[in-house]
């Protein structure tokens, strides 16, 4: 278009392309994007040749290496309905704010006296918060079975509302029912996993998506297929 | 890169000529737009995850009203994980003393190396046998076509229940890893073992293996 770029001046360059391919890309990560959420710890799993994608709609308790236990849900709703359970069993008593805040948070690994300060506390004040000592689950004062309970029973009534509701109108139910991951370092003694499992057989819970890494590879007889 | 199209925005062209005006005032400084673009597609590449965790599904077993009762498979092999990515094993019942049934239950030891003469692969290999010809066969009947893929999927799992399947118990002492176990269960899994289950060790099974690992 410029027939005689202007002596000292930059050559002319149409960027249009290039803007469009910037904006396409844009909204393509825009859409498709699932935010990682800041987890309290990072914890890395063993790998294995388990091919069974998480569900959305979760319970997951981590166990990090040092053995400390924390705890979330997935469906936000169902995580403040059980922060309110919570807090009324063990007499800790939350703010509105405090409990629209804690819908918005991931994993917890806090004693419940020590989650109003938690919740406060700024993004990089969590990372340092003390004590984090993982959420209590010794025999007089087990605090994950009540998560899971909770939060389990809520997550479950979502669940089953949709699932009504969908009945109801002749839809098509999207919504998974909630399902129960267990996420754990490698290096975590197995005998630290085991009571975090017994919590869940206490419940009568038994089935879990054990969360891996993805190994590659299959069963012995794959080539076959 | 700023000074691309510089004599662009807002409309006001270099004064030679009308026609030139015109075109010129179409043109817009699009850098920031640009910068923005970028920006933004940053930081969605870099905080977008695309896969999901992988996860493996296990069931654990219901606890027996009776603790205390052992459990008695036949056709069973029970793995020891310990300390150091170590495991043991014995087949059949455990036996802590001589009796007519059998002698005293020793163990013995597998590594996780995929070959080897003490490898977990190989043994389990060995071990399985039985339901791997099934399977194959089975393979080989779906390859040709002659029984369907719902059929198929229902005899392999028959075949995985079938009695003549030996079942896998694991048991770790207070020292393995969680590595270890999801590692065993994973290599049953790469096996086709379709019995296996996590419960806990008892202690005889505890001092036989402190045995074994202090001598």
């Amino acid at each position: 278009m410029a027939k005689k770029p202007s002596k000292g001046s930059a050559p002319n360059l149409d960027m249009t392309p290039m803007v469009d391919l910037a904006f396409l890309l844009v909204t393509f990560f825009m859409l498709t994007a699932s935010f990682r959420m800041a987890e309290p710890v990072t914890v890395d799993p063993p790998s294995s040749i388990g091919k069974v994608t998480l569900p959305d709609n979760h319970i997951m308790v981590t166990v990090d290496e040092k053995g400390r236990v924390f705890f979330g849900i997935s469906n936000s709703t169902a995580k403040i309905n059980a922060l309110k359970k919570m807090s009324e069993k063990y007499g800790v008593p939350f703010t509105e704010q405090q409990i629209k805040k804690f819908g918005g948070l991931s994993s917890i690994g806090v004693d419940i006296k020590d989650l109003p300060r938690y919740i406060d506390a700024s993004e990089s004040e969590r990372t340092n918060f003390q004590p984090m000592k993982g959420i209590p689950m010794d025999s007089t004062n087990n605090q994950l079975k009540d998560w899971i309970s909770n939060g389990g029973a809520e997550a479950v009534k979502i669940y089953n509302e949709l699932k009504k509701k969908a009945e109801e109108t002749g839809q098509e139910l999207k919504a998974e029912k909630p399902r129960y991951a267990i996420k754990c370092d490698a290096k975590t003694k197995y005998i630290l996993v085991k009571d975090v499992i017994k919590t869940f057989t206490d419940l009568k819970i038994y089935q879990f998506n054990m969360i891996t890494s993805l190994e590659g590879g299959g069963t012995i007889f794959d080539t076959k297929k | 890169m700023a000074e691309i199209a510089e004599d662009g925005g807002g409309g006001h062209g270099k004064k030679s000529g009308k026609k030139r005006a015109k075109k010129q005032s179409t043109r817009i400084d699009m850098t920031p737009m640009v910068d923005l673009a970028f920006l933004l597609l940053t930081f969605f590449v870099l905080t977008s995850t695309f896969s999901k965790p992988k996860s493996m599904e296990l069931t654990f077993p219901v606890p027996p009203d009776n603790p205390d009762a052992q459990v008695k498979i036949k056709n069973g092999v029970t793995f020891i994980l310990t300390k150091d990515d170590r495991i043991f094993y014995y087949e059949g019942e455990f036996r802590e003393k001589d009796t007519p049934e059998g002698p005293k239950t020793q163990l013995s030891e597998l590594t996780f190396a995929q070959s080897g003469p003490n490898s977990l692969q190989e043994y389990l290999i060995k071990r399985n046998k039985w339901l791997h010809e099934q399977i194959k066969a089975l393979n080989e009947k779906l390859d040709k076509k002659q029984i369907a893929d719902t059929t198929y999927k229902r005899l392999v799992k028959e075949a995985k229940a079938n009695k003549e399947a030996p079942t896998f118990l694991i048991k770790t002492d207070d020292k393995a890893t969680y590595k270890n176990v999801i590692d065993l269960i994973d290599q049953l899994n790469i096996n086709l073992v379709g019995k296996y289950v996590v419960v806990d060790i008892i202690k005889p099974e505890l001092d036989l293996l402190n045995e074994k690992i202090g001598g």
